[in-house]
């Protein structure tokens, strides 16, 4: 490999491992959403790192800007406005994107081989020069976050700036927030951030204050720290216990083994019938009975 | 060009004509479908000049089959309506496939198989097309819940495998069975063939 940093852990459509010998640092970015202001610098440092630019969209009455993520646009602040009795009003920001899922539905459904890399440090990323824009992975992701871009019809979604990770630095979201809300590092690091402030948040009132790290996916490399663990949903509907779907499960895993066995069955089936039951030929009785049909008719 | 003034005519040039159409289009789509399907079939979409190609032609050539199916199946619907008769002769499919058709019940134009063959097509081919729409993710997918494009992926792969499997039995039915071929490619049967598998059609057509 070019990069040790880059190693691969997972290829989609492929069915034999990747090379594997190293073990690789696990990294992961925490967002703790309660120290947000919703400031959108790290939409513009994503898309001037990356280098992506989007339409200019009209007003939709709120402040997601864009209203959603898009082919160019990898990372979308999300305002959610939620009134309780015992808050009254409460403005829950969310920077939306890829989760980098530890068992991402995306390179599962994916049918073309090495479109979509999972790196051993965690990272999921997408090889546009393999990808045949299909767009299963929209089909495969439980948080619907791939898009395809209508200018090439490739699929594109946050890389974790993989290109800057892999020489050490860190993503351009998190080089630019100016409250700190974002960091990145080893997954275990991020993790015990995570549980300090908590701590903090808990002591402050906040109650259900969690981290969110779906198990369902096995764990994600993006992570966040919600004032309201227990109710993802309040975050733009971020899923609660988001998994890969079963009919997704079903699609990719069972039905691909099963259907090619029972076609190589009836194909070779149909060759041993031949075999050994022979040609369905027709008898000598019939072909003598129509003969003579036909020499009665030319009598008559 | 009649080859034996003897012969019979089973199919006419426009019925012919329409089954290669769907011929042709279901073997294109099938071999570019299984490239999708699963890595170890993704050669095949070199075939149609890579993958991007294949994602791009492959929803085309199946509205192309689905088309000329529903065309075929206007035309051969009728023909296909089961009989008590077929039915005794679905019973004993068993002793056909051993090699003995002598207890067989008497069959028209088609037996109780190819009826049945017919009707497992009608409904894979309905499946195949709206599960197809739902994950046409170009044009139509985005109108969808991403739930409904899921199911529709796991119809689509399912019930493509039970059509192809389908397909392989028709054409085995065709190789095993001799002097059918030459009715897909110009019409016509030999009299011995017609008494031999469809003798009420046999007689149907000569009167004997």
């Amino acid at each position: 490999m070019p990069l040790q940093s880059l190693d691969i852990a997972a290829r989609s459509a492929t069915t034999t491992p990747p090379p594997g010998i190293r073990k690789t640092l696990e990294v992961a970015k925490l967002i703790d959403v309660t120290k947000c202001i919703g400031c959108k610098a790290c939409q513009v440092a994503c898309m001037q790192w990356n280098d992506v630019r989007d339409e200019v969209g009209e007003n939709h009455g709120t402040y997601d800007n864009p209203r959603d993520l898009t082919a160019n646009s990898w990372t979308v602040m999300r305002y959610s406005e939620v009134e309780s009795q015992e808050r009254g009003l409460e403005w829950l920001i969310r920077k939306d994107g890829c989760m980098h899922c530890e068992d991402p539905g995306c390179l599962k459904a994916c049918p073309s081989p090495g479109a979509i890399i999972k790196y051993a440090n965690g990272i999921v990323d997408m090889q546009q020069e393999n990808c045949i824009g299909c767009g299963y992975c929209i089909t495969g992701c439980p948080f619907n976050v791939p898009r395809i871009s209508e200018k090439d019809h490739k699929a594109y979604k946050c890389t974790l700036c993989s290109d800057r990770v892999a020489v050490g630095l860190e993503p351009a979201c998190v080089k630019v927030c100016p409250t700190g809300c974002i960091s990145f590092g080893s997954k275990e690091d991020m993790k015990d951030i995570a549980e300090e402030r908590v701590v903090e948040l808990k002591e402050r009132g906040y109650g259900n204050a969690g981290l969110y790290d779906p198990q369902g996916v096995g764990g994600t490399h993006v992570m966040y720290v919600l004032h309201h663990a227990d109710k993802p949903g309040l975050y733009h509907d971020l899923p609660t216990d988001p998994a890969i779907s079963p009919m997704v499960s079903l699609w990719k895993g069972v039905t691909k083994p099963l259907a090619t066995l029972g076609l190589a069955a009836v194909a070779i089936g149909s060759l041993f019938h031949y075999v050994t039951k022979g040609p369905n030929e027709v008898s000598k009785e019939t072909e003598k009975e129509v003969e003579k049909e036909l020499e009665e008719e030319g009598k008559q | 060009m009649k080859r034996d003034p003897n012969d019979l005519q089973r199919y006419t040039a426009s019925e012919r004509a329409n089954h290669w159409v769907v011929g042709i289009s279901f073997i294109l789509i099938a071999l570019s479908g299984l490239a999708l399907f699963h890595p170890a079939f993704w050669p095949l979409s070199m075939l149609f000049g890579g993958g991007v190609w294949t994602r791009i032609l492959h929803p085309f050539l199946g509205v192309l089959m689905a088309v000329s199916f529903a065309a075929m199946a206007v035309r051969f619907w009728k023909l296909n309506v089961m009989t008590p008769t077929d039915w005794e002769w679905l019973k004993r499919a068993k002793e056909m496939v051993n090699g003995d058709d002598h207890n067989m019940p008497i069959m028209g134009k088609y037996n109780g198989g190819q009826k049945m063959l017919f009707w497992a097509l009608v409904v894979c081919m309905a499946l195949l097309f709206v599960s197809g729409i739902l994950i046409w993710r170009a044009y139509f997918s985005g109108f969808f819940p991403v739930g409904v494009v899921r199911l529709g992926a796991v119809v689509h792969a399912a019930v493509a495998a039970v059509m192809i499997a389908l397909i392989f039995v028709h054409v085995y039915a065709a190789i095993w069975v001799k002097g059918t071929i030459r009715a897909m490619w110009y019409g016509t049967v030999t009299r011995p063939w017609a008494k031999q598998h469809h003798r009420a059609w046999y007689k149907e057509m000569t009167g004997k």
